[in-house]
């Protein structure tokens, strides 16, 4: 299904969870906050939460800044 | 008696805050925290880069210290408001420096929707420090909204111009009852100094230490002025004159005088 991550348009697997894309991009779960359609998804809701075709989501993580 | 500094729930002794924002290497990040004892830090907020996986700059941080994401990017008070609630999701506290920026030239802050996203976070029980242009009434408006402290600038971001806002700056520290910062522009640890003299609580500092050829060591004699600079303040600075005023005794010298 077609998903938006970040601004760019993306390919993921039908019925993925937020849990299941964190772990299939590598990522460490820790290091990164989850925005779903807008709305903050907090780390505890990743597993149940499952992602469908259109969905916007804005993986962001601190960086070096003043 | 212990000198310090209360914000939120924070009892702060070094009242250097550090930047992370420009260093060369992100390991040189912890020395610098570690050697300057600053206890403050803040970071930024951006997409994930997912083709380069970039080391988590949270493993450079002490766990001690104060944790201050901005909310940098922001250009009006629902993107700082955005920002701010994403960078609490990640767990790392509740502080929050408010950054709104729209004019890319002098990155001067935006107070009027620097004040909106004050009310708004502030009501959501974040410790609240916006970055602002010294202006009395903003400054009064921000702490009625809820902030935990000011922080004006003392010049452009990255400018290393030093205090140029200090009389402004010097109204503020005499009738805003929360701490006054002064964050952005300070370039060289007497400039700092200069900012604890006046009577600021703090200063924060980035560009300035993150492009020295020793970032370490320039974080070092940062801490050093900023404590030289509380201690003058505390030991109260004498009063400027026009005229000399002797500092040997006038009486007793070793001629005779008509």
């Amino acid at each position: 299904m077609k998903v938006k991550i970040n601004g760019q348009e993306e390919q993921l697997p039908e019925n993925m969870t937020i849990a299941e894309m964190v772990h299939h991009k590598g990522l460490t779960p820790e290091a990164v906050v989850i925005e779903h359609n807008e709305n903050i998804c907090p780390r505890e809701h990743w597993s149940e939460t499952t992602l469908s075709a259109d969905d916007m989501i804005e993986i962001v993580s601190f960086v070096g800044g003043g | 008696m212990e000198d310090i500094l209360q914000i939120g729930d924070k009892r702060l002794t070094n009242r250097l805050f550090v930047g992370t924002g420009k260093f060369p290497d992100k390991a040189v990040i912890k020395d610098v925290l570690e050697q300057s004892g600053a206890e403050v830090v803040t970071v930024a907020l951006r997409r994930v880069d997912q083709d380069s996986q970039d080391e988590n700059i949270l493993n450079y941080i002490p766990e001690s210290c104060v944790l201050m994401p901005n909310t940098s990017g922001a250009r009006n008070a629902d993107e700082a408001v955005r920002i701010a609630r994403l960078a609490q999701a990640s767990g790392c506290g509740n502080w929050i420096k408010i950054e709104v920026i729209s004019d890319n030239k002098y990155l001067l802050p935006d107070n009027s929707e620097t004040l909106k996203a004050t009310g708004i976070l502030a009501k959501e029980g974040f410790v609240v420090m916006p970055y602002m242009s010294p202006d009395l009434y903003y400054a009064k408006k921000m702490v009625d909204a809820g902030a935990a402290s000011i922080m004006p600038l003392g010049a452009p971001i990255g400018s290393n111009r030093g205090i140029k806002t200090r009389e402004l700056v010097r109204i503020l520290i005499n009738e805003i009852e929360v701490p006054v910062v002064v964050d952005a522009g300070l370039g060289k640890p007497s400039e700092a100094a200069e900012c604890m003299e006046m009577g600021c609580d703090a200063v924060l500092v980035n560009t300035a230490i993150a492009t020295a050829k020793n970032p370490v060591l320039m974080a070092q004699a940062f801490s050093e002025a900023v404590k030289a600079g509380r201690m003058a303040f505390l030991a109260g600075t004498p009063t400027v004159q026009s005229e000399a005023n002797a500092s040997s005794p006038l009486t007793g010298f070793l001629r005779d005088d008509k």
